[in-house]
């Protein structure tokens, strides 16, 4: 049977229950949300005088309705060391939102650390060290003076701090935000300059999205409204519905159901409106294709299920035909940009040749053409690019994110209502560091470098590679036996004996061996190989800022307090430099302890001011203060002014047609196909039958490290399911359920059989970074020019493992589509 | 079945209700023995009570169709369906019948059956429930699965609902 909790009711908020401002601290579209937290031997009733709502709660509640919350929304914390009850629930008030809350944020209060009701106890609660051959609580001061004593002594042996490797998030929302980035980044990039460092998802420190930065136009351009303003959507490589839901649910949907046409024609006055098109660019049907069709009609739907990884012929095709048509912006394009007709000269792509690569109709490229540029009763015609990882961690990165972005440029599309040409994002952006300049281009190849023995010295922040890496069956058996060397040692030698310890620590790294602390918010996989794990808060148990996919900033507010002992990673990273700080001058390096100054935060709000307030464009107009007064609706970066006790933003960037160029004009660049560009990519289609496309589903957030502690989640997905046709199905001889080892020269993982009869045969998709079965570990290790991997195009064979185990028996395996009853 | 059949069945259901409450309130003070205000501060039980509904017959149903009914009262529908394959929680001679809420859980939009899938779908923003699953989330954004309402048949066919497994969308407390 599937979860069922057995909760018939719930705690009422009384009137009087504190509230206080959340940003969903998940995926990037990052919905309002409030916590309302109360004495635990209180509670509300239903009577409109007895409750928060001012609503007779004997009766039924309408839909939509604000008086209610689900059993997943509530939960008993710790707030200042003491017990409360926590409703944490989606705010009507937030234009992000509306009131709506995902299958993933509407979980929080769930998701959070409850000792009364045994949620989250996998949360990491004090410092744990390696000591008598497993991980064993300690305090932070003694873990910390282990961490930089090992840390220092490498840092002194030849190669300085190359031989220190850090991976560390670089964004918003939990594992991140502003604080935390710039914390990590004062400590990696200001009082050192450490060059090998990856991010979460990737083995290098890089952008995802370099091109349409080096072409002068940011990836977070537009607003969320202009999806409802467009004539036309462009959704490449994005599965709105289940990853950016409230987004697509809140923004796009009232545009294909034609319900935002009263504000096209009020903000967008003299043009002919229609209720909106869109064009979806995936190789797989997603239920986000199933609700489109829904609500705009299949005649209003262009989806374009290209053969994988040949975006970029399609983008060159739809400009070559634009042009040729005369629908391009010619004046926008002389006033703001450069090198457009080098561009359309070298990209220049037919039909008929984008129609055979693509696997694509000649007719539906030219309709595709048609509904992004084709005047409208002789008015330009508005289109809003977006893209996301089917774009970003496929075939030739970066060439394919510049010919996405010619399009939109030579359409006008940038800086305009309606327009924009942006990624979608995973989580939320709070990048505030000092210069990564000295990282150089192309980034140091960091798992590469672990995987060949080099560092000695491994911090960890919110990270963890066994789950999403490339590469990463090969990565976890390097990563294993380097690792275990200097567990071997640590074993070898009292723990109590300090100097001995980091004398057998730096002597094992020597041999091979790779010392490693995880800093994180529950144990991980790579967790598993580590020597030292420090607890990590997360947003509401600190005070966290970030901004969303339309640079919209809010202040999460600390609603209850973190697990234990655990900190801050701003302030876990200034008590790391502090540490640094007095065993340097122990040592007698005065000048390099002098380097480790200034990390005497004491709090979150610290770090900030120190951070974003001081470093950032438009920092000094944004205080704490003053994101609380501006509530879940916060302010679209960057900040201008304060004026009459408001924090001005910027709704759109560009609107004046200047980029982010020196001479201000966006550039066009060329791209030209070289089919599949990742080494060893076409070797590895050649030899393996199936495409093992994969991605992110509805129900789990990220790698799943919260929701792998939540039943109603491994309830559905004890293992990542891999989608197959029926047909390659019988082939393979698995019936649905069945666990199939996925496998190639790169490595094997296991995944559930998804019986699914809209793929393609020969294409399959699998759930990306799930604990239970890491599809990285079939990814090999190519990856583009700038060390981009493309997790995308990857190919393998397929056998059966087991039959349907009996903790999948009560599983569903209908279609994920939507159907009309 | 036709609806005002349908409500007339509540009906019934919610006059066994009343008189179930009241019999209990009663059979409390007699059993305890203790003054009227002492009696109130009795704690309460730690599930709602349920009430003991008549739906329907099974004679009524017909393979497929499912029936509009409410419980546990008036304001909270839900379908009652015979699948035709016996499922895990069903009832009846063949095992296969189920009820289920019908109001969304993720924000209250009225569910409709797709009976080719035997699902539950919401028109508002396209979850999926199977119905052969005890209500389990195909996809979509509730974060419960489908409340579904336990069921025991009679000796003469008579289905009675007994019991909600989640809480029902847009009321704090399953039975108001």
């Amino acid at each position: 049977m599937a979860f069922k909790r057995y909760i018939d009711r719930l705690p009422i908020i009384p009137p009087d229950a504190k509230k206080q401002n959340v940003t969903c601290h998940f995926c990037i579209v990052g919905c309002g949300y409030h916590a309302y937290t109360w004495p635990v031997n209180k509670q509300g009733g239903s009577d409109p005088s007895q409750n928060i709502f001012k609503t007779d709660l004997s009766k039924q509640q309408g839909g939509e309705t604000d008086a209610w919350y689900a059993p997943s929304m509530y939960n008993i914390v710790q707030q200042d060391a003491r017990d409360v009850h926590i409703v944490i629930k989606p705010d009507k008030g937030c234009e992000v939102n509306s009131g709506l809350g995902s299958i993933r944020g509407a979980r929080m209060a769930e998701m959070s650390y409850s000792k009364a009701r045994a949620t989250q106890q996998q949360r990491l609660t004090h410092p744990m060290v390696f000591r008598y051959g497993q991980m064993q609580p300690t305090s932070w001061d003694d873990a910390l003076d282990l961490v930089t004593r090992v840390t220092v002594a490498m840092l002194k042996e030849p190669g300085g701090e190359d031989n220190l490797f850090v991976s560390a998030f670089d964004h918003g929302g939990a594992g991140g935000g502003y604080e935390n980035t710039w914390g990590t980044g004062k400590l990696y990039f200001g009082a050192m300059k450490v060059k090998n460092i990856r991010i979460h998802n990737r083995p290098a420190y890089n952008s995802e999205v370099h091109a349409t930065r080096d072409m002068g136009v940011g990836e977070l351009n537009n607003c969320y409204e202009d999806a409802e303003l467009c004539d036309t959507i462009v959704a490449v490589g994005t599965n709105a519905y289940e990853t950016q839901t409230n987004y697509f649910l809140n923004h796009w949907i009232p545009n294909l159901r034609g319900t935002s046409l009263q504000k096209k024609q009020q903000q967008l006055a003299g043009e002919p409106h229609a209720a909106g098109r869109i064009i979806i660019v995936d190789p797989r049907r997603t239920s986000t294709v199933a609700a489109c069709e829904i609500e705009a009609g299949k005649d209003n739907v262009l989806h374009l299920a290209i053969e994988s990884g040949t975006d970029m012929v399609l983008f060159n095709a739809i400009l070559t035909h634009i042009v040729e048509k005369g629908w391009h912006d010619k004046e926008f394009i002389a006033a703001s940009t450069k090198d457009f007709d080098k561009a359309v000269a070298a990209n220049k792509t037919s039909l008929a040749d984008a129609a055979r690569i693509t696997g694509l109709k000649a007719e539906d490229i030219a309709k595709a053409a048609a509904w992004i540029a084709e005047p409208k009763q002789g008015r330009r015609r508005r289109a809003m690019f977006a893209y996301e990882k089917g774009l970003i961690w496929g075939n030739d990165n970066y060439r394919t994110n510049a010919a996405l972005v010619n399009v939109a440029l030579a359409t006008g599309n940038i800086g305009r209502p309606g327009g924009g040409c942006v990624r979608m994002g995973g989580h939320q952006e709070g990048y505030s560091r000092p210069s990564d300049a000295h990282v150089g281009r192309p980034a140091a190849y960091v798992d590469q470098l672990l995987i060949e023995g080099k560092g000695g010295v491994h911090h960890i922040w919110g990270c963890d590679h066994y789950k999403t890496t490339l590469n990463a069956h090969k990565f976890k058996q390097a990563y294993k036996k380097r690792t275990d060397i200097v567990k071997d040692a640590m074993n070898a030698v009292p723990a109590g004996d300090r100097p001995a310890q980091v004398a057998a620590i730096v002597d094992a790294i020597k041999k091979g061996g790779l010392f490693a602390v995880d800093v994180d918010i529950v144990p991980t996989k790579i967790g598993e190989a580590c020597h030292v794990w420090l607890p990590a808060a997360t947003s509401g148990e600190m005070n966290l800022t970030s901004m969303n996919g339309e640079r919209r900033m809010r202040l999460t507010e600390r609603y209850m307090d973190p697990p234990g002992e655990a900190m801050p990673d701003c302030l876990i990273a200034a008590r790391i430099a502090n540490h640094m700080e007095r065993v340097l001058r122990e040592l007698g390096d005065a000048k390099y302890a002098d380097q480790f100054k200034g990390f005497d935060w004491k709090t979150e709000e610290d770090a900030f001011m120190d951070g974003y307030h001081a470093h950032e464009k438009g920092g000094q107009f944004v205080t704490y203060e003053r994101l609380r007064a501006m509530g879940t609706n916060g302010f679209q970066e960057p900040a201008t002014e304060f004026k009459d006790g408001k924090i001005v933003g910027t709704k759109r960037l560009y609107t004046d047609g200047k980029f982010s160029t020196k001479d201000g004009k966006a550039t066009f660049m060329e791209a030209q196909w070289r089919g599949l560009q990742a080494p060893g990519k076409e070797e590895q289609k050649k030899k393996f039958k199936y495409l093992i496309n994969n991605g992110r589903t509805n129900h789990v957030w990220q790698n799943a490290y919260l929701d792998q502690d939540n039943e109603f989640i491994m309830d559905r997905w004890p293992y990542p399911f891999i989608e197959i046709n029926p047909h390659d199905m019988k082939e393979l001889n698995v019936s649905a359920g069945d666990l199939v080892e996925v496998y190639n020269d790169d490595g094997s993982t296991q995944a559930m059989v998804y019986p699914t009869p809209t793929a393609k045969r020969g294409h399959t998709f699998m759930l990306f970074a799930y604990p239970t079965g890491v599809q990285g570990n079939v990814v090999n290790a190519g990856t583009n020019e700038l060390i981009l991997p493309n997790y995308k195009q990857t190919w393998a064979n397929i056998r059966k493992l087991a039959s349907a185990p009996a903790s999948v028996k009560h599983l569903s395996f209908k279609s994920q589509e939507y159907k009309m009853g | 079945m036709n609806m005002k059949g349908c409500d007339k069945l509540v009906d019934v259901g919610r006059r066994q209700f009343l008189r179930g409450s009241v019999m209990a309130t009663a059979g409390a003070a007699a059993t305890t023995v203790l003054s009227s205000n002492e009696a109130k501060a009795r704690p309460a039980p730690a599930r709602v009570e349920y009430p003991s509904n008549r739906l329907a017959n099974v004679s009524q149903l017909k393979p497929n169709e499912p029936l509009d009914i409410t419980y546990p009262d008036k304001s909270s529908p839900g379908v009652l369906i015979k699948l035709g394959t016996r499922v895990p929680g069903g009832v009846g001679p063949a095992g296969d019948i189920v009820a289920f809420s019908t109001l969304c859980p993720h924000k209250g939009f009225p569910l409709n059956y797709v009976a080719g899938d035997k699902t539950l779908t919401c028109p508002g923003h396209y979850s999926v429930f199977d119905c052969e699953k005890g209500g389990l989330q195909v996809l979509g954004q509730s974060t419960q699965n489908l409340p579904q309402f336990t069921l025991r048949v009679a000796a003469n066919g008579d289905i009675f609902a007994e019991g909600v497994d989640e809480l029902i969308y847009g009321r704090l407390s399953n039975v108001l």
